[in-house]
């Protein structure tokens, strides 16, 4: 900062100077402006009010007996809510030490653990993965099999084997009383 | 150049301020053809021929289409129940698409055939890959639009594509989809954008023929034009072969169009969009396969870099590559008639294509998998190792003095 006043111009390319920096301001606000003029363009494309205005969803879980899942639209979504037995909760944690794509434990993945709340999208290309009926194949690990591009999730959602990276994801959601829950 | 001269006045004084007849008398008449043209050189015009179809046939569908999530479908329906010729207009469209890519992929399989995108057509060339990036675009929008279960699912898998890429990815889709999922807001820019995209591939054609007529086309023998007895005007020699050519075109499209106007399409395109229920099978149109098989057929993370990204990468690198193509083919050759050893790899080239659309179109399970890693390999492998190679080993045959002098050698 303190040779910027060395450098002061001779007056010969005073002129030349001058100019060059009147163009390369002119560029710079000319540009600002066009991307600041871009910028509502490109935002109208985000989600409207209203398609966030429909982010909550609220879920009975009463009627659901253990073993059963129900699947719940949130924003569009399919939402996938397991009551977990206690076998399908033990093969959870049994696994939280097996070779995991995407570490997580299954008790960080649940609020209660015989709820097993996920967005039942899968994370490969987006397909529904199957599992949520009895007859349902499940896949090779008790979870879900997506049918598309053939993978695998364990009963706590997470990814065991297939091209998709990343575990169903689980959302935000709070129990709003003992049999109910509000996603989202 | 000969130059329009004309006796009528009134032509004559609005082509001194427009010169509109002067351009066609230069570009549609005169134009200057090899004489040498075969059948493969048809399809440039047949596809320009589909182009106005497809506006025309789709210009008439949107005054009876309603692009709303709960109208689509059945607004698509009504165009094939009720509105008058509603089914042929909607059945041209569907059929005039996928004729568009076979004319496209011949027009491009034609082009590496005879070696049309070297020196001096490399622009040529560029601007045909961005038409046909255009067009492949134009294709996945328009199927989303009759919202179908394959338009839904179709659209859901594709626009996910785009979450692979690292941290802005999910952003991304959203900014796509307009919503958390693949519904009304996405179904509206997709009919907007399916709209304008046709007209800027009608620009993009506008340059296109401009660059050929400035560099001229190429031939079956891939030697220059010297001069005048190398060529014949276009009009009449080349208008009426293109205009005969329309017509075995046309005979080939309408049996389609009236005998199997389903042929290229799936049967859960007729089931409604259900965002609950995937198919058991999802497939992209045909036209897509061969990208689609390349997409799937990386299935190992390696290192930090997940297989989905590797896949996506790998599909859209496919496609980009042949933006090098001029430069990774390393023969002073064009045509593969003086390309002994090209000429076999073109035909293993041709497929290695074919075989990864058909894997693309199975699911995903051995062998197909493994023959599809082998097919996509072997993809790669053909412009990045076999065209930079065969230039430095194949030794070509000789090529004629000029096209008269080979026309008229083969006429003796």
């Amino acid at each position: 900062m303190a040779d910027s006043a060395t450098h002061a111009q001779p007056s010969s390319t005073d002129g030349q100077s001058r100019r060059d920096f009147l163009l390369y301001t002119t560029i710079a606000v000319g540009a600002a402006g066009t991307a600041a003029a871009l910028w509502p363009f490109v935002h109208s494309m985000n989600p409207a009010a209203d398609t966030l205005a429909m982010s909550t969803t609220d879920v009975d879980l009463a009627a659901i007996q253990p073993g059963q899942a129900i699947t719940v639209v949130w924003q569009g979504k399919p939402v996938f809510v397991r009551y977990r037995t206690a076998e399908d909760i033990a093969a959870a944690a049994k696994d939280d030490g097996a070779e995991l794509r995407d570490k997580a434990a299954d008790a960080a993945r649940v609020q209660k653990p015989e709820w097993l709340v996920v967005v039942g999208v899968c994370t490969h290309l987006g397909c529904v993965p199957l599992g949520q009926k009895a007859a349902d194949p499940k896949g090779d690990f008790g979870g879900w099999f997506c049918p598309c591009h053939g993978s695998h999730y364990d009963t706590s959602g997470r990814i065991r084997k297939g091209p998709a990276p990343l575990n169903l994801p689980v959302p935000k959601y709070a129990f709003t009383s003992d049999t109910t829950i509000r996603i989202g | 150049m000969s130059g329009f001269q004309t006796n009528n006045k009134v032509i004559s004084w609005l082509d001194e301020r427009l010169p509109i007849f002067s351009m066609m008398q230069h570009s549609a008449i005169e134009y200057p053809t090899p004489r040498n043209l075969n059948y493969w050189w048809n399809f440039g015009s047949l596809a320009a021929f589909v182009l106005v179809v497809m506006l025309l046939t789709g210009i008439f569908l949107v005054m009876n289409y309603s692009s709303h999530t709960s109208l689509a479908f059945d607004s698509v329906e009504r165009i094939m129940r009720d509105v008058n010729y509603g089914w042929l207009i909607r059945y041209l469209h569907m059929n005039g698409a996928s004729m568009f890519f076979i004319l496209v992929y011949i027009h491009m399989f034609r082009n590496l055939y005879y070696g049309s995108y070297k020196a001096p057509r490399e622009v040529l060339w560029w601007i045909g890959i961005v038409i046909y990036l255009a067009m492949m675009a134009t294709g996945f929008l328009g199927y989303v639009l009759p919202w179908g279960q394959m338009s839904f699912w179709g659209a859901t898998v594709i626009t996910n594509l785009f979450s692979a890429f690292p941290v802005v990815g999910e952003s991304i889709v959203t900014l796509l989809w307009g919503g958390f999922s693949v519904d009304n807001p996405t179904l509206n820019r997709f009919f907007s954008l399916h709209y304008l995209l046709p007209f800027v591939i009608v620009g993009l054609v506008v340059v296109h023929v401009w660059a050929l007529h400035t560099v001229r086309s190429n031939n079956p023998l891939g030697v220059e034009m010297k001069g005048e007895a190398d060529s014949i005007p276009f009009h009449p020699y080349y208008t009426i072969k293109d205009l005969f050519g329309i017509g075995v075109f046309l005979m080939f499209f309408m049996a389609f169009v009236f005998w199997a106007p389903n042929f290229f399409g799936e049967p859960d395109n007729y089931i409604p969009a259900n965002p609950m229920v995937t198919p058991p099978h999802i497939v992209p149109e045909w036209y897509y396969l061969p990208f689609y098989a390349i997409l799937r057929s990386f299935t190992i993370d390696l290192w930090i870099i997940p297989a989905k990204l590797q896949g996506v990468v790998a599909m859209f690198a496919a496609i980009l590559i042949l933006f090098f193509l001029p430069w990774l083919d390393t023969s002073k050759v064009r045509s593969a008639k003086f390309r002994p050893l090209y000429r076999q790899f073109f035909w293993l080239f041709l497929v290695d294509c074919l075989v990864l659309g058909y894997v693309g179109g199975k699911p995903a399970e051995e062998p197909l998998v493994t023959i599809g890693q082998v097919c996509t390999a072997y993809y790669f492998a053909h412009f990045l190792i076999i065209m930079p190679l065969l230039g430095k080993i194949e030794k070509p045959k000789a090529l004629p003095a000029s096209i008269a002098a080979a026309v008229l050698k083969e006429k003796a």
